[in-house]
C-alpha cells in the first residue's frame, strides 16, 4: 500500500463547444517521505493534475487516495503552494502565514509561536508585522512556503514555486526548501518545467507527454544525488548526464532540441 | 557662497515646481474673481437681465438676511442629511445586493436582465412613483437619492467581486475554507479600493436624487428653494441656493476625498 496513490485518473476540461482532455489515464503512487517531480511541457496536464491531488477540481474518472482514503473525503491533509506567492496583500506577513489555522479554527495560543519559529527557520526576521508589499519575490515566496506548512500537511504539493523568481533567488530557495523539507519529512509533489529543478530537488521525477497529458516515463533520480542539496546537485560531475537523459526522454517524440531552448530551460 | 548652495539641482526642481503651482493658483483667482465682477457689472448696466440673473451683491446680501435670521441654515441642514443619508443607503445597499448576488451564480444569471434594465433607466423618471408610493416626505427624497446609486454601485461592485484573482480563494480552498470565509477573507478585502472608489461618484449621484425629489415635493430644503424661488419669480433666491449647493456639495465631496484616501492606506 503506498501513501500517495493515483489510480487510472482521467481528466476532462468542459466548454459549450468542446470537451477537452486534459489528462489520460494517469496512474502513478508515491511513497511516504518521497520527493517526486512532475515535469513535462506546458499544456501536458501538469497544473491539471497537482489541482487534482490538490482536491480543489475533482476528476472525471478515477480515483486518488492518501493512506486508502479517497482525498475527496479528507480537507486537511494537503498543502498546495501556487506558481506565485499569492499573500494577501492587505493582510501583514504574520496574519498570512496564521491564515490556515484560522480558516481550520486551529488557531492555539502556540501557533504564534510556531509561526515566529518556522519564519526565523526559512530565515526571516522580524517581519511578522511587515506586509508582503515591503519583501522580495524570494522572501515572499518563503512566507508562503511558511503558510502551507504551518497547519502540518501531510502532503506538500509545488506548483512552479520556483518559475516567478530571478534565477539567483530561486537556486536559494530550492536550498532552503529542501532544508525544510528534510526537517519537517515531508512527501512532496513538484509541478515544473525545469529540468534541473526535478533533477536537483527530486528522488523520483514522472516525465508527462502532451495532447493528452499522459503519464510518459518514470526516472528515478540515483541514490547519491537524492541527498545532496539541490545546489550541489547542480554541480555534481553526474548531473549532466541525468540531464541529457531526461533531455531525450522529454524530446524523444517530438522536435529537435535547439540549443537556445536547452538554455532558456534551464534557466526556468 | 550661500547663494551657490542654493542651487542644487533639487533645489531647482523645487522652486520650478512652486513656481507653476502659484501660476495655476492666480489663474484660478482671476478666474473666480472676473466670473463674479462680470456677472455684477453686466446686471448693473443690464447686459443681462437683472430679474432673472440677478447678481452677486443682491445673491450675498439676500444669503446674510436669511443667515442672520436663522431660516437658510435648516433648509442646508435638511438637504445636506437626506444627501448623506442617500449616498449611504445606496453605498452600502449596493455593496449589500452585490454580495448577495456573488454568493449564488444562480441568483445573479436570474436578475442579471432586471440589473441592465435598472441601470439603463433614468432613475429620477421613477420620482412620482416613489412619491405615490412612499408618500410625499423626506422617506421619499432619501430614497431617491439612494436608488439614483444603487444599482451602478451593484454592478460596479459585483464586478470587482469577478474580477479578484481566483488563485486566492484557490489558498483558502487548500484550507478547506467555506465560501462565506473565501469571501470574508478575499473576496470583500481585496475589492475594498473598487468600493472605496465608488464613494466620490455616488455622492454626486445622491445630490442628483435628493435635488430632484425636493423639487418633486418638498417644503423644505435647498431643491424646494429653487422651485420655490422659480414659482414666485425670485431669482436672487435661486442662486443663492444653487451657490450653496455647490459650496455644500465641494465639502461633501472634499470630505469623500479624504475617507477614500484614509481608507485607501488603511485597507490595500
Amino acid at each position: 500500500m503506498s501513501f500517495l496513490s493515483v489510480n487510472h485518473v482521467t481528466h476532462y476540461y468542459f466548454s459549450k463547444s468542446k470537451a477537452t482532455q486534459a489528462l489520460k489515464d494517469v496512474s502513478f503512487s508515491v511513497e511516504e517521505g518521497e520527493f517526486v517531480s512532475i515535469l513535462g511541457p506546458s499544456g501536458c496536464g501538469k497544473s491539471t493534475l497537482l489541482s487534482l491531488l490538490a482536491n480543489i477540481i475533482h476528476p472525471t474518472e478515477g480515483k486518488i487516495s492518501l493512506n486508502d482514503q479517497p482525498i475527496s473525503t479528507l480537507d486537511d491533509s494537503i498543502g498546495y503552494m501556487l506558481q506565485q506567492d499569492y499573500l494577501f496583500p492587505w493582510k501583514t506577513i504574520m496574519d498570512n502565514v496564521l491564515l490556515g489555522p484560522k480558516i481550520k479554527k486551529t488557531t492555539e495560543s502556540s501557533t504564534n509561536e510556531k509561526a515566529e519559529r518556522m519564519l526565523e527557520e526559512v530565515g526571516l526576521h522580524k517581519i511578522s508585522t511587515s506586509y508582503p508589499d515591503a519583501l522580495s519575490g524570494g522572501m515572499r515566496q518563503r512566507v508562503a512556503l511558511v503558510r502551507t506548512l504551518i497547519t502540518d500537511p501531510e502532503i506538500l504539493l509545488l506548483d512552479e514555486p520556483f518559475s516567478a523568481l530571478d534565477y539567483v533567488t530561486k537556486l536559494t530557495l530550492e536550498d532552503a526548501v529542501a532544508d525544510l523539507l528534510a526537517t519537517y519529512k515531508k512527501t512532496t509533489v513538484l509541478v515544473t518545467h525545469d529540468i534541473g529543478e526535478a533533477i536537483s530537488m527530486s528522488d523520483r521525477i514522472i516525465i508527462m507527454d502532451t495532447n493528452p497529458g499522459s503519464i510518459k516515463r518514470m526516472y528515478d533520480v540515483p541514490l547519491e544525488l537524492r541527498n545532496e542539496r539541490p545546489f550541489n546537485v547542480r554541480r555534481h560531475p553526474k548531473y549532466q548526464r541525468i540531464f541529457d537523459k531526461v533531455w531525450n526522454e522529454l524530446n524523444t517524440k517530438s522536435i529537435i532540441p535547439t540549443s537556445s531552448k536547452i538554455v532558456g530551460d534551464q534557466h526556468g | 557662497m550661500a547663494k551657490k548652495m542654493k542651487n542644487t539641482p533639487h533645489e531647482q526642481y523645487i522652486n520650478a515646481q512652486r513656481k507653476e503651482k502659484r501660476i495655476v493658483l492666480s489663474w484660478q483667482l482671476i478666474i473666480f474673481v472676473s466670473f463674479f465682477v462680470l456677472w455684477e457689472v453686466s446686471s448693473r448696466m443690464h447686459i443681462i437681465d437683472p430679474l432673472l440673473f440677478s447678481s452677486p451683491s443682491k445673491v450675498v446680501a439676500l444669503l446674510q438676511t436669511k443667515f442672520m435670521d436663522g431660516s437658510m441654515i435648516s433648509h442646508v441642514q435638511i438637504t445636506m442629511f437626506e444627501t448623506i443619508l442617500g449616498f449611504l443607503i445606496g453605498t452600502i445597499g449596493g455593496i449589500c445586493i452585490a454580495s448577495l448576488l456573488w454568493a449564488s451564480d444562480r441568483f445573479s444569471r436570474i436578475a442579471d436582465p432586471y440589473l441592465v434594465i435598472l441601470n439603463a433607466m433614468p432613475k429620477v423618471a421613477l420620482g412620482p412613483i416613489i412619491i405615490v408610493a412612499l408618500g410625499p416626505g423626506m422617506v421619499s427624497i432619501v430614497s431617491m437619492g439612494a436608488i439614483v446609486s444603487i444599482i451602478i454601485t451593484t454592478l460596479v461592485v459585483y464586478a470587482g467581486f469577478k474580477d479578484v484573482d481566483p488563485n486566492y480563494e484557490k489558498v483558502l480552498i487548500s484550507f478547506g475554507a467555506t465560501r462565506w470565509q473565501r469571501f470574508k477573507e478575499a473576496v470583500f478585502p481585496a475589492t475594498l479600493p473598487t468600493m472605496v472608489s465608488t464613494l466620490k461618484v455616488n455622492v454626486g449621484l445622491a445630490w442628483v436624487g435628493v435635488i430632484v425629489g425636493e423639487f418633486l415635493v418638498s417644503k423644505k430644503g435647498l431643491g424646494y428653494l429653487i422651485i420655490y424661488g422659480f414659482q414666485v419669480f425670485d431669482f436672487t433666491l435661486v442662486m443663492s441656493s444653487l451657490l450653496l449647493i455647490a459650496i455644500a456639495a465641494a465639502i461633501m465631496y472634499k470630505i469623500v476625498e479624504k475617507i477614500e484616501g484614509w481608507l485607501m492606506k488603511h485597507t490595500s
